[in-house]
């Protein structure tokens, strides 16, 4: 089976994330990228699957040069190679752009099942493994805990506000995982070593046969027009429970009127 | 005024609070047009939508609309936007319209944003990112607008609109039938309301100690008709579900008010919660970052202080 994973480096969440003044898009070097955290889950269910099924485990990232770093972690983890979709066109693509290079680049390679995290911890828009089934026209098997795979049946559990739905498709399809799907491996020495070694791919726009016109800043199909540092908290009331902490916090509720 | 659509949300028929808002929204901008998809649909709904100002409502109430992951819904707004030229389209943003709305973008070839805490004239949505750090402005400038609007962002407010009923088709296409629900399991869900939806949300972290400790904090939640909230630590422990995890990789939620007990406020929590109006922290650690959020705080162990808390409540009732 021939098992793309999509791989999304992003800002650290631990430092502090800021829009660039020029252009208002991320700035990616105000932080340290490190992988998105539920990608490390989707790279962790592809090895899976493949442990149990067979075949090949290829990382897909779409990101500037600091980004090889974020597929080494992948490749690290135990994935056999990758493709690293890099050029100054794609920078500022909003959503309908990243998901057409993506789907573009899918193509060119060939996958029996494209796995990603459900959202990303910049974006968080939570949408690209949808917008990937509807521009591949295949099944989208979205928010899955569980995945299982049975020749060329796949049946996933997609979480919901009440529960979960069981689903059933054929493949090829595009999962997306959530965190309780499992728990990723930390990528051992000689992983890390042999990582180094792994063949990886580099397409600029024309290699993946992407209409330049159709991706970057310029051509997005919405825009940032201003930002600004959310104001600050007003700093509150804080009590030490002399044994009359509830009864205080019931006060302080009654003075809003929520009591 | 122009029409905008406004994809329903509802569950076993009945519409869903964050609908209200979005037609409420909608008003301010355009005369909204709701759409129903999937089963359900019924009078008293009608009256709802109507009583919220949807001018038109269009039905398609088919089974088969709910038997595929997302691309029906997909199609069938497509269809409406080809026959009615709407001005924007307005879903709720949560997993699943998220995802309606992200085909939708591609069908019609238009801009999508995907978690707007507010809209402005001229379509001009605001957005709250990095976890609540920065405000942005943000539009559309190809195609139709899609938005995805955050629950809680808009008091609801009814005006009457005429509620039109208008019957449509769809067929749903082999392409949006990959994707096959063959069941839907329900878990105990309890009488509480909806954790994105919630005005009030009662969430307990690590310091709660266990699964059967969380008693105390949905005692509290029943006391104020509010939803329980987790953090990370609590549903990676197993003590809670997971679909009720506060953050960065769980919801986010808008309440009023905000209770966090016995949770130190990890960045990644915050993401999920600082937009609430009110914030209450009850943590036994002065230094918890929480504090810093908090419109009121208590420092003292949760298992007393909450207990007299919703105590207290009762008794003020
Ligand atoms: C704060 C912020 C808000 C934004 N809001 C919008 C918006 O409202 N509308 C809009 O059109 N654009 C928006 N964008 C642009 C958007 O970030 C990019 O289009 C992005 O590449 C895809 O969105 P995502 O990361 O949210 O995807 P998500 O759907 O959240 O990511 C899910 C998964 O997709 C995969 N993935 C995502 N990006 C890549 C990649 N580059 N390479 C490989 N795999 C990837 C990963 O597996 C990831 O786990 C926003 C950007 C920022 C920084
Ligand atoms: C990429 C990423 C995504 C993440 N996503 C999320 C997310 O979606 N949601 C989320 O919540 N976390 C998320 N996390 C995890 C986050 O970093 C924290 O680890 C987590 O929020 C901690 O949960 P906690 O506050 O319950 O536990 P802790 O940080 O352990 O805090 C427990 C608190 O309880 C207090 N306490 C203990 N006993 C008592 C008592 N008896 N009475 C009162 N107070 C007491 C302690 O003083 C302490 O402050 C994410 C992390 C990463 C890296």
């Amino acid at each position: 089976m021939n098992i793309v994973v999509c791989v999304k480096q992003v800002p650290d969440t631990a430092t502090e994330r800021k829009l660039r003044s020029d252009d208002n898009t991320l700035d990616r070097d105000a932080a340290d990228g490190v992988i998105n955290e539920l990608c490390e889950y989707a790279v962790e269910e592809a090895l899976r699957l493949k442990e149990a099924h067979g075949g090949e485990v290829t990382v897909l990232t779409m990101g500037p040069a600091k980004a090889a770093d974020t597929i080494r972690k992948a490749l690290a983890m135990g994935a056999d190679k990758a493709v690293h979709l890099v050029d100054d066109a794609l920078h500022g693509s909003d959503v309908l752009g990243t998901s057409y290079a993506l789907a573009q680049t899918l193509k060119k390679i060939g996958f029996d099942l494209v796995v990603l995290g459900s959202e990303s911890t910049d974006a968080r828009t939570g949408v690209l493994a949808a917008m990937l089934a509807e521009r591949l026209s295949v099944p989208q098997l979205t928010f899955a805990n569980k995945v299982e795979i049975d020749g060329t049946s796949i049946s996933i559990q997609r979480v919901t506000d009440y529960g979960y739905d069981r689903v059933e498709a054929s493949l090829p399809a595009v999962v997306s995982v959530v965190e309780k799907i499992n728990e990723p491996r930390y990528p051992s020495f000689k992983g890390i070593m042999a990582a180094k070694k792994k063949p990886v791919e580099k397409l600029g726009v024309a290699d993946a046969e992407i209409d330049a016109s159709q991706v970057g800043l310029a051509n997005s199909w919405s825009e940032v027009v201003d930002f600004a540092a959310a104001p600050p908290r007003a700093a509150g009331t804080v009590v030490k429970d002399e044994g009359d902490g509830g009864v205080k916090t019931a006060e302080f509720l009654a003075s809003k009127k929520f009591v | 005024m122009s029409e905008i659509l406004v994809l329903v949300e509802h569950v076993e028929g009945q519409v869903k609070k964050v609908t209200l808002e979005l037609l409420t929204l909608a008003r301010k901008l355009g005369t909204p047009s709701a759409v129903w998809a999937g089963e359900g649909y019924s009078p008293d709904a009608q009256a709802k939508l109507a009583e919220y100002g949807a001018e038109k409502i269009y039905v398609a109430d088919a089974a088969e609309i709910g038997d595929y992951v997302v691309a029906p819904k997909a199609e069938l707004l497509a269809q409406l936007v080809s026959e009615k030229s709407p001005a924007a389209v307005f879903v709720a943003a949560t997993a699943e319209a998220k995802e309606i709305a992200g085909r939708l973008a591609i069908k019609i070839d238009s801009g999508v944003l995907t978690d707007a805490v507010g809209m402005e004239d001229g379509l001009l949505a605001d957005q709250s990112i990095f976890g609540g750090g920065v405000n942005v402005h943000s539009r559309v400038t190809k195609g139709t607008p899609i938005v995805a609007v955050r629950p809680n962002a808009t008091p609801i407010e009814a005006a009457a609109g005429a509620g039109a009923e208008e019957r449509v088709t769809v067929d749903v296409s082999d392409a949006a039938k990959g994707a096959r629900v063959v069941e839907r399991v329900k878990q105990e869900k309890g009488a509480r309301p909806e954790l994105t939806e919630a005005s009030i949300v009662v969430s307990g972290g690590r310091g709660v100690g266990s699964a059967e400790n969380f008693a105390v904090i949905e005692a509290l939640a029943d006391s104020l008709g509010a939803a329980v909230g987790a953090s990370r630590a609590v549903t990676d422990a197993g003590w809670y579900p997971h679909q009720f995890q506060v953050g960065q990789t769980g919801k986010t939620v808008s309440p009023q008010l905000y209770i966090a007990a016995g949770i130190s406020g990890a960045i990644q929590h915050r993401a999920g919660m600082q937009t609430a109006k009110t914030i209450i922290a009850i943590n036994k650690d002065s230094e918890a970052p929480i504090f810093e959020l908090a419109d009121f705080g208590v420092v003292g162990d949760l298992h007393q202080v909450v207990p007299q808390l919703t105590e207290e409540i009762t008794k003020r009732k």
